[in-house]
């Protein structure tokens, strides 16, 4: 289903601080780490919007804001026009019913004491609207066969299981309530490579069937291209470039996506003696205490007088089509996946 | 040179079929002749390895390619003599290292191998150092328990090899404990301390599976550098596709314990020659594919203590015929350097329609 223009989710602004602290008795805030720091994006229905990013740069506590597990030091995150955070009571649970998440790990996120069935249906006793008790079990069974697994599974456990079917019934408990939007925190990247692409398959077939929107956060660059419609590169609790898939991987501007893009290893051995690869020296600076100015620029190749100064927005600037948060953005032809 | 299983059940197996033999000019740095290696647990026994082959030259690059539970990780255990004993035991086959078999060594003179000659770098680094002592003490320690030096310069060791894999500030940080370091910094030190005295062979499992991939890209740019200046072997234990396409200078792609294809690495990405590596290369994504489905492998890979009759691969593979649940196939020679373990690989070679 091709997205539409309606926006289902805007994120504005949003910001998530964690408070360091020092002392036990006399706690002083000495500090924060800034996960998340500014980040504004919408989502649009019927679409998937690809964030990535390397570890540390927020993309997980990002997902947890968007479901309402941590609470943003400020911004907004709009569902359907009314801000997730300022709903209370009977219309906040209403909310949360329509936005859920898959999470990375199969291993660690099914209760090893609890039946599959139990897992899948434990949405339906804090949403009990949503399925009457005594149709409770063959809805359950519904959903096992929607991701692929056989319903009579309906009582075994999770460790009986392999890594690819925990991550389908991870996926029936997401879709359990009907959602509108599902956040996806890396659900292929636990997963051996000949199942991960069955999971992806799975999860674009169920969005085509329930209409679903995705925020899918990724380390895998060429996953997240294939499933993505617009793609969002994160860099220490920012957005650093945003656009459509063909945008950012054909045209990227932000020199940290540059990087990013040419340090993914191409599965084709042809010409990669030829390869032009940007290596960026040191590791990614702390978010308690990020750079001045442009957060990249203590690696980046290009970085001036002004990059220290002044944080540069992230916007369209001549010479691109797409928003990018780089003084000196321009296009960059970067060779990434294999070809046909 | 033998023939291709014949008899009543061979319904539909090519009879041109060649066993492969390796070509190896002179004595390799390491040759691994059919090993077997299995777990024996309370569940049952668990076939981690069923008859691998394959072969190291020095300043070689062996890429070990598998799904989690293919034996790869096992194999590399094996040659290190560091298999848990029991349950895991060695059942059959030869590790030559140098023409001299491993494993009719005693424990002295493996030792001796282990750490000097052969070693190794593990994947996850932070729990292959220890917490408690700082990291500049563990890499000293290498000297100081092989080589006898005393304490200071087994320190200046420390800092020289610090320095070599390229970690800023080595003076200073060599009292630094691993914690203290990020997970790139980490994977260095490990690699610091399987070069510190110099080995013929490193095998490096899944060296940079947990780091983020532009600091991948260092350690891996690291790894090569390292290699080609001693030209040490390096065999690389990993499940990436990419990472193998951009080091190797030949592949071994594992399935339930055997090794499926054995391949220079142009040739593999070209053309793969087993249904598995086919699956493997076609469930890559790839542009011109967007919006379609991926092509996936079907099924699951096997439990290792019910591995299916015949060829492992069977239940998952378009081209199954019977021949393939009755018997397993050999590694057949597809050329003089490379082999695969399926009766129809010339189909899959020359990409014939499936059934």
């Amino acid at each position: 289903m091709p997205p539409s223009a309606e926006h289902i989710m805007e994120v504005k602004d949003l910001v998530k601080h964690f408070p360091l602290t020092q002392g036990i008795v006399f706690k002083k805030v000495i500090g924060a780490v800034k996960a998340v720091d500014g980040v504004t994006f919408e989502l649009r229905r019927g679409e998937t919007l690809g964030i990535v990013g390397e570890s540390g740069c927020g993309k997980s506590t990002l997902a947890k804001l968007l479901m309402c597990l941590e609470r943003p030091t400020s911004g907004q995150a709009l569902f359907k026009g009314q801000d997730i955070y300022a709903l209370r009571g009977s219309k906040f649970k209403a909310m949360r019913r329509n936005i859920q998440i898959i999470l990375q790990d199969p291993y660690s996120s099914l209760n090893p004491r609890m039946t599959v069935g139990d897992i899948i249906g434990e949405p339906f006793e804090i949403h009990p609207e949503v399925a009457p008790k005594g149709d409770r079990r063959r809805k359950v069974q519904d959903l096992l066969d929607v991701v692929g697994l056989n319903p009579e599974y309906i009582n075994r456990y999770p460790h009986q299981f392999s890594g690819g079917q925990r991550q389908r019934i991870g996926i029936a408990r997401g879709l359990a309530l009907r959602p509108e939007v599902i956040i996806c925190d890396e659900p292929v990247s636990a997963l051996d490579v000949s199942v991960q692409a069955q999971v992806v398959n799975l999860l674009e077939a169920l969005q085509n069937e329930f209409d679903l929107s995705y925020i899918f956060i990724g380390h895998d660059l060429s996953v997240v291209r294939h499933i993505a419609d617009r793609v969002g590169v994160m860099y220490l609790g920012k957005i650093v470039e945003i656009g459509t898939d063909e945008q950012i991987y054909e045209r990227p501007t932000h020199p940290y996506t540059q990087a990013l893009l040419s340090a993914v290893p191409v599965p084709d051995p042809v010409g990669r003696e030829e390869r032009t690869r940007i290596i960026l020296q040191g590791d990614v600076p702390s978010p308690a205490n990020p750079p001045s100015g442009c957060r990249f620029r203590t690696r980046c190749w290009k970085a001036q007088d002004i990059c220290a100064e002044q944080v540069p927005e992230l916007v369209v600037r001549s010479g691109t089509d797409h928003p990018s948060a780089c003084h000196f953005a321009e296009e960059r032809e970067i060779v990434h996946v294999r070809e046909a | 040179m033998t023939q291709a299983p014949a008899g009543p059940a061979a319904t539909a197996a090519p009879l041109d079929l060649e066993e492969w033999q390796p070509v190896i000019s002179g004595t390799p740095l390491l040759e691994v002749r059919d090993l077997h290696v299995e777990f024996r647990t309370r569940d049952g026994v668990a076939n981690a390895i069923n008859g691998v082959t394959f072969y190291l030259n020095a300043g070689e690059t062996l890429a070990i390619l598998g799904e989690s539970g293919s034996g790869k990780s096992v194999s590399a255990q094996a040659i290190m003599g560091i298999i848990d004993s029991p349950p895991g035991f060695i059942t059959k086959g030869q590790l030559l290292f140098q023409g001299n078999d491993l494993l009719k060594m005693g424990p002295e003179e493996r030792r001796k191998i282990r750490g000097r000659r052969i070693a190794m770098i593990f994947q996850d680094a932070l729990s292959a150092l220890n917490p408690v002592f700082t990291v500049g003490y563990q890499l000293a320690e290498m000297y100081r328990v092989h080589r006898g030096m005393s304490k200071a310069d087994a320190k200046k060791g420390a800092i020289e090899l610090m320095d070599r894999v390229r970690i800023p500030l080595a003076k200073e940080r060599v009292n630094d404990y691993p914690h203290q370091f990020s997970g790139g910094m980490r994977q260095r030190v490990m690699i610091a301390m399987a070069m510190s005295l110099d080995p013929d062979i490193i095998i490096a499992d899944e060296p940079t599976t947990a780091l983020d991939v532009t600091v991948q890209a260092q350690v891996m740019e690291l790894l090569a550098e390292l290699q080609a200046e001693a030209q040490m072997g390096l065999i690389l234990i990993t499940h990436d596709l990419g990472v193998v396409a951009d080091v190797a200078d030949r592949i071994a792609v594992m399935y339930a314990g055997r090794i499926v294809e054995q391949a220079p690495i142009y040739d593999i990405y070209a053309r793969p020659a087993h249904p598995y590596t086919e699956g493997l290369l076609q469930s890559i994504p790839r542009l011109d594919l967007k919006g379609q489905d991926l092509f996936a492998i079907k099924g699951l890979p096997p439990n290792l203590m019910h591995i299916p009759p015949g060829c492992a691969f069977n239940p998952r593979c378009p081209y199954s015929r019977d021949i393939c649940r009755e018997e397993v196939p050999k590694l057949y020679r597809v050329n003089a350097d490379r082999a695969s373990a399926c009766y129809f690989w010339k189909e899959v070679i020359d990409g014939a329609p499936k059934r």
